[in-house]
């Protein structure tokens, strides 16, 4: 398994790490179980993304692909960061290894937990605009969190 | 990056000069075929017959009983599959192994039980360790083979192998042991030990990849593994691998030369590692701490997740490995540690340090000084590390 120049720098390097103590928004996917959990931090302003911060427990993947998705939104209005998919990370990232491309759906899936959660602090049913955002996203294999369900 | 340690060597080791150079004019000059009748053929049989003495001198066998193969994966096939076959026509159908093998053995016993073999796997204590009196009670009158491996390649524990070989002696079944990452390492002496079959491969011990051996004791009968020439006294088939094979023998020489002082040096090092890095919070040691192979280290430290850790000491130019779920290659961390009752959360934060002769103290200083930083860098940003140092549980129910 070989990660591109472009994963190990945003391994290696990763941009917008960290916490936004007044943030807007708070996302939070994946399980301890698996591996690997994002959480992301939103600041918005005027319907814009000002600022975005996350943290990641997981492989060099999961880390890299959160690192690119923060850098995907930071800019955007809330509309444009929720059309950020997982193939989008994965492209900017010049792809993943088959096994890792989880990781980039679980980068979409912070996004959108992060922006559901502003609606809802907004008082805006997300369901409608965001979709359901699960927390696990190993639907093509079995996986231990769906072990004990 | 200041330094390049390797401390992958129970994944696998750089051949030793002194190996490479009895094994280099096999290559290029006395390249002949052992069975050949001329002199380089000649020469190449007999370098190989010596060296089948030189093998087995190390580990206390006969050169009759020592069987030259691929490596360790192919003696583990050989010898857990070929004897299943041999006893199934005795009407004998069950097999006993551990559930920590290495996947050479689980497999095959995996293969074995679709082809209708009922297996046993004897579950680990949480250091690590088979009790014999579970293999006691788990034989029948329709056990074939016990397989128990000798020492573990992720947690290093080493298993009570003069125990179960007893055992098996006593109720006449054979004994298989996996002693892959054993040999050469410490101390192995077959003529005092109720082993019946015993694997190892030449790159765990400062030998080339693709060269190994199965040791089978004399008056055990097991059928033969690959169907062609004479080669192996017709159990084994294919010219034989003359320079891996050379090479094998001038490294199981060294490797058992002054084995428990160079043990010894190799311990205290690891010793002294285990200690340091045990001072990071929320870290542990798995694996039984004395009865473990010299240069073994396997700890876990909650809050980061392995394949980040091996990447990031791979950035300080440390070479090292992980059972975590992303090193694995599935979705689940290693077997191995799940056996011992690790949580999966805790399992995916695993780091394996191994080491041999060839490290020294400086690597063991520029280890001690670079996990707790790798370590901490990526506490930093595990979005569940603050939640641990809380004391919040984020694993369970
Ligand atoms: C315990 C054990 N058994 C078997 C093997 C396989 O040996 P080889 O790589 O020579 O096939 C290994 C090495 O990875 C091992 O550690």
């Amino acid at each position: 398994m070989a990660y591109s120049e472009k994963v190990m720098d945003h391994f290696a390097n990763p941009r917008n790490v960290g916490e936004i103590e007044d943030a807007d928004a708070v996302g939070e996917v994946g399980n301890p179980k698996c591996g690997d959990i994002m959480k992301m931090y939103l600041k918005i302003d005027n319907n814009i993304i000002t600022d975005v911060k996350f943290k990641t427990f997981g492989c060099g993947a999961a880390i890299a692909t959160s690192s690119m998705a923060t850098e995907l939104v930071k800019g955007k209005t809330i509309e444009e960061a929720l059309k950020v998919t997982n193939k989008a990370v994965m492209e900017a990232l010049d792809g993943l290894p088959p096994v890792k491309v989880h990781c980039s759906v679980l980068a979409e899936e912070a996004i959108k937990a992060a922006i559901s959660d502003y609606y809802q602090k907004n008082g805006i049913n997300p369901e409608p605009i965001v979709g359901k955002v699960g927390s696990c996203c190993h639907e093509d294999a079995p996986c231990p969190c769906s072990m004990d369900k | 990056m200041e330094r390049f340690v390797y401390a992958d060597n129970s994944a696998t080791t750089p051949i030793i000069k002194s190996v490479i150079d009895e094994m280099l004019p096999f290559l290029e000059v006395k390249f002949g075929n052992p069975s050949s009748l001329y002199s380089i053929g000649r020469e190449a049989k007999r370098a190989v017959e010596c060296a089948r003495e030189r093998v087995a001198a190390c580990i206390g066998a006969n050169p009759a009983e020592i069987f030259f193969t691929s490596g360790g994966s192919e003696s583990d096939n050989w010898a857990i599959k070929e004897m299943a076959y041999y006893q199934m026509k005795k009407g004998k159908n069950h097999i006993i192994t551990s559930n920590i093998e290495h996947h050479a053995v689980l497999h095959c016993v995996q293969t074995l039980a679709k082809r209708g073999f009922d297996v046993t796997y004897i579950k680990v204590n949480q250091n690590g360790i088979v009790d014999p009196i579970d293999v006691e009670n788990a034989i029948t009158d329709k056990t074939a083979l016990v397989s128990i491996m000798y020492a573990n390649n992720e947690i290093g524990t080493i298993q009570p192998v003069d125990d179960i070989g007893r055992i098996c002696r006593a109720r006449n079944v054979p004994f298989h042991t996996d002693a892959v990452q054993a040999v050469g390492h410490i101390k192995i002496d077959l003529s005092k030990q109720n082993i019946d079959m015993l694997s190892l491969s030449a790159h765990k011990f400062h030998g080339p990849k693709g060269v190994g051996a199965l040791y089978v004791r004399k008056g055990i009968r097991i059928n033969s593994f690959i169907d062609g020439g004479a080669q192996e006294r017709g159990k084994r088939a294919g010219t034989e691998n003359t320079a891996g094979i050379i090479a094998m023998a001038a490294a199981i020489e060294h490797a058992c030369k002054d084995i428990e002082s160079k043990s010894q040096k190799i311990t205290d090092m690891r010793n002294r590692i285990i200690s340091e890095l045990l001072k990071i919070e929320k870290s542990r040691l798995n694996g039984d701490l004395d009865k473990r192979l010299p240069g073994n280290i396997n700890m876990c430290f909650e809050g980061v997740e392995g394949e980040s850790l091996i990447l990031k000491l791979d950035m300080e130019g440390i070479c090292a490995s992980s059972g975590s779920a992303c090193t694995s290659g599935s979705l689940d961390p290693s077997h191995v540690l799940l056996a011992i009752g690790l949580p999966h959360e805790i399992a995916h934060g695993s780091l394996r340090l191994s080491l041999s002769e060839l490290n020294n103290q400086e690597d063991a200083d520029y280890i001690i000084e670079k996990v707790p930083k790798v370590v901490s860098e990526l506490r930093k940003m595990s979005p569940l590390w603050e939640k641990i140092k809380k004391g919040e549980k984020y694993y369970g129910v």
